[in-house]
């Protein structure tokens, strides 16, 4: 009674035919994904270590390490963060919890989605037309932070935005019938109930702003600077700097017979980066889900 | 916000109030509780209305450095935009024209989208409809972390992985060219495509669904006769910001299309992008010279671009909320 038809047969055929070619179509994307950091690694092996974080480069960016690419990226991204992380979580409070459903707001979200696809040379013009020249800061880590800061601003907005939506609207409204003003009710309730997801919002763009070479290229970076080493101050706000995505840039691109493994060196200690914070808060995040009280 | 907010206080020191609680201070705040109260919703809405204000500084600045070009007499609109002559620097006669580089993006960014747009929707679809649980967290999680590869570490894997690889499977002399760049925007475009596809096929009711599975349809029947065409808007505007992030994509470009200004007669041509061309030579143009103004104009050229697919992929997942 139940053979199959011919029809049922083709269905079937074509079911299995798409489950495999979708299938092959994530495995290309991921299989090489991971060949790649794999070969990075190997062909890095030989130089990575300690001494490579700790020494700065030497002899025309050919032999020694990355120490001062390395601090002042960590001067970068934590100027950088400390900027555009109030701004955007007040700017996401502003757009989940006063604005109304009008034309400003519209404009707001609309500015926001187009901020975030400004490209990232032209974040570059801006820092160096605005911060560089208008504003007088020269190329410094400040002028670069605050583009960096620009660039990272949509994204903060839009994690935090989502944080704070995730807040059930049941919260606020026992807040207000308590008497709490709406201020009140941010910050003693719909802040530290979101906090978190804001953190991670946060923490993913740590990796973003440490892999961006163009708006710093013209704004603060340099090819090459020598720092005291193992000085975490050894930088100020005043001067440039030299940075992981721009160092690996300029060895790669400008710099002649440098020994193999030292380009792969610093596109591994950047790549192991990026990857470890956003792994990081990804584990942070899935465990806050987990944990979810409503 | 619901309607029903309008009543809610906004602040205790108006006098608005139109709910049951009178206005005016309450008797146990003191007044600097209110001042700070009242100083930090003014930073909230300084800070919300920030977004506008940076989109109009940056398209301000950008267009205070170059606008001297416009009316220069070595400049004409014309020649900008129609002339493939690119020679900024020439003594004897200087001439814009970016046609070729605009050419170069296009080629450079409709090569990647060819190879991006199948990949990153075919991805999407098997995402969320072919695959569940573990396995569902586990391909989302591996795509977030394929977007967050820096794009100067794109383009080292173009240099010293793809550019041999080209080389040998093709048997071409260079391998920085179209091709190699146009791989590496397609590997950086498809994790922004699978989110925001995903997204726009999660959003299709279940009921969809479960009436085509009623209907004694296939699950691939159901994808590409019921959800493909319900999520058309969504998938729409998933290319659209692929394209928009392709077209901005600077430094992976940069170090793997080979850099020489040229129409492209084939994938394995050298070209130039209009991103490139800001990258590598604003060092080297003195502040203020018709050189560094020009690099500003296209500058401004790439922000009204990237502001158009922003936008059109803006207006697209709009119009398919209106549907819904």
């Amino acid at each position: 009674m139940f053979t199959e038809t011919e029809h049922g047969k083709t269905n079937r055929r074509r079911e299995l035919l798409a489950r495999w070619a979708l299938g092959f179509i994530v495995a290309t994307m991921i299989l090489p994904l991971v060949l790649i950091v794999g070969y990075l690694v190997v062909r890095a092996w030989p130089l990575l270590s300690w001494d490579f974080l700790f020494t700065n480069p030497t002899h025309g960016m050919r032999q020694g390490g990355i120490w001062s690419a390395l601090l002042g990226t960590l001067y970068l991204v934590t100027l950088a963060l400390a900027i555009a992380a109030p701004v955007g979580v007040l700017a996401a409070v502003y757009l989940n919890e006063y604005a109304r459903e009008n034309w400003l707001t519209r404009v707001i979200n609309l500015a926001v989605v187009n901020l975030a696809g400004v490209p990232s040379i032209v974040h570059a013009l801006f820092g160096l037309g605005a911060f560089v020249l208008f504003a007088n800061m020269g190329r410094s880590i400040l002028a670069a932070s605050l583009t960096l800061a620009i660039m990272t601003l949509p994204v903060i907005i839009a994690s935090t935005k989502e944080a704070l939506s995730a807040v059930p609207q049941s919260f606020r409204e026992a807040c207000w019938n308590v008497g709490a003003t709406r201020w009140q009710a941010i910050r003693g309730i719909v802040l530290p109930n979101s906090i978190s997801g804001i953190l991670t919002g946060v923490i993913l763009q740590v990796s973003r702003t440490a892999g961006e070479t163009a708006p710093i290229m013209f704004t603060g970076a340099v090819f090459y600077k020598k720092i005291a080493e193992g000085d975490p101050f050894a930088y100020s706000i005043w001067d440039q700097c030299m940075a992981l995505s721009m160092h690996l840039f300029t060895i790669t691109t400008q710099v002649t017979d440098a020994p193999e493994a030292l380009p792969f060196a610093t596109a591994v200690v950047l790549l192991g980066t990026v990857l470890l914070v956003n792994t990081t808060s990804i584990i942070f995040r899935t465990v806050l889900r987990s944990h979810k009280r409503w | 916000m619901t309607d029903s907010d309008a009543a809610i206080p906004r602040s205790t020191t108006r006098g608005k109030t139109r709910g049951v609680r009178p206005a005016g201070p309450l008797p146990g705040r003191p007044k600097w509780q209110l001042l700070v109260e009242t100083g930090f919703e003014w930073l909230i809405r300084f800070c919300g209305v920030s977004a506008i204000v940076f989109v109009f500084g940056i398209f301000f600045f950008v267009l205070r450095e170059g606008v001297g070009l416009l009316f220069s007499p070595d400049f004409s609109l014309t020649e900008f935009l129609f002339s493939t002559k690119w020679y900024p620097t020439s003594m004897s006669h200087v001439r814009y024209g970016v046609l070729a580089l605009m050419v170069g993006t296009a080629s450079v960014t409709g090569l990647s989208m060819a190879i991006a747009v199948p990949f990153g929707l075919g991805a999407a679809i098997f995402v969320s409809e072919f695959s569940s649980g573990r396995t569902k967290e586990t391909l989302k999680v591996v795509i977030e972390l394929l977007a967050a590869i820096p794009s100067v570490v794109w383009g080292f894997i173009g240099i010293t992985v793809m550019n041999p690889l080209i080389q040998e499977t093709f048997h071409v002399p260079v391998g920085l060219n179209v091709l190699n760049g146009a791989t590496l925007l397609a590997l950086m475009s498809v994790p922004i495509m699978v989110s925001i596809g995903e997204d726009a096929l999660k959003a299709v009711p279940d009921s969809y669904r479960e009436a085509a599975l009623a209907m004694g349809a296939t699950r691939w029947q159901t994808v590409y006769r019921v959800l493909v065409p319900a999520a058309r808007n969504g998938l729409l505007a998933a290319v659209l910001l692929g394209i928009g992030r392709a077209v901005g994509e600077t430094m992976a470009v940069l170090m793997a299309t080979g850099h020489a200004v040229n129409i492209p007669h084939s994938v394995f041509d050298p070209v130039r992008t209009l991103t490139a061309t800001i990258a590598a030579e604003l060092g080297e143009a003195s502040v203020g010279s018709g050189h560094y103004q020009v690099l500003f104009l296209i500058g401004i050229l790439l922000f009204s671009i990237t502001f158009v697919v922003n936008l059109a992929a803006d207006l697209v997942v709009k119009g398919a909320r209106g549907q819904g």
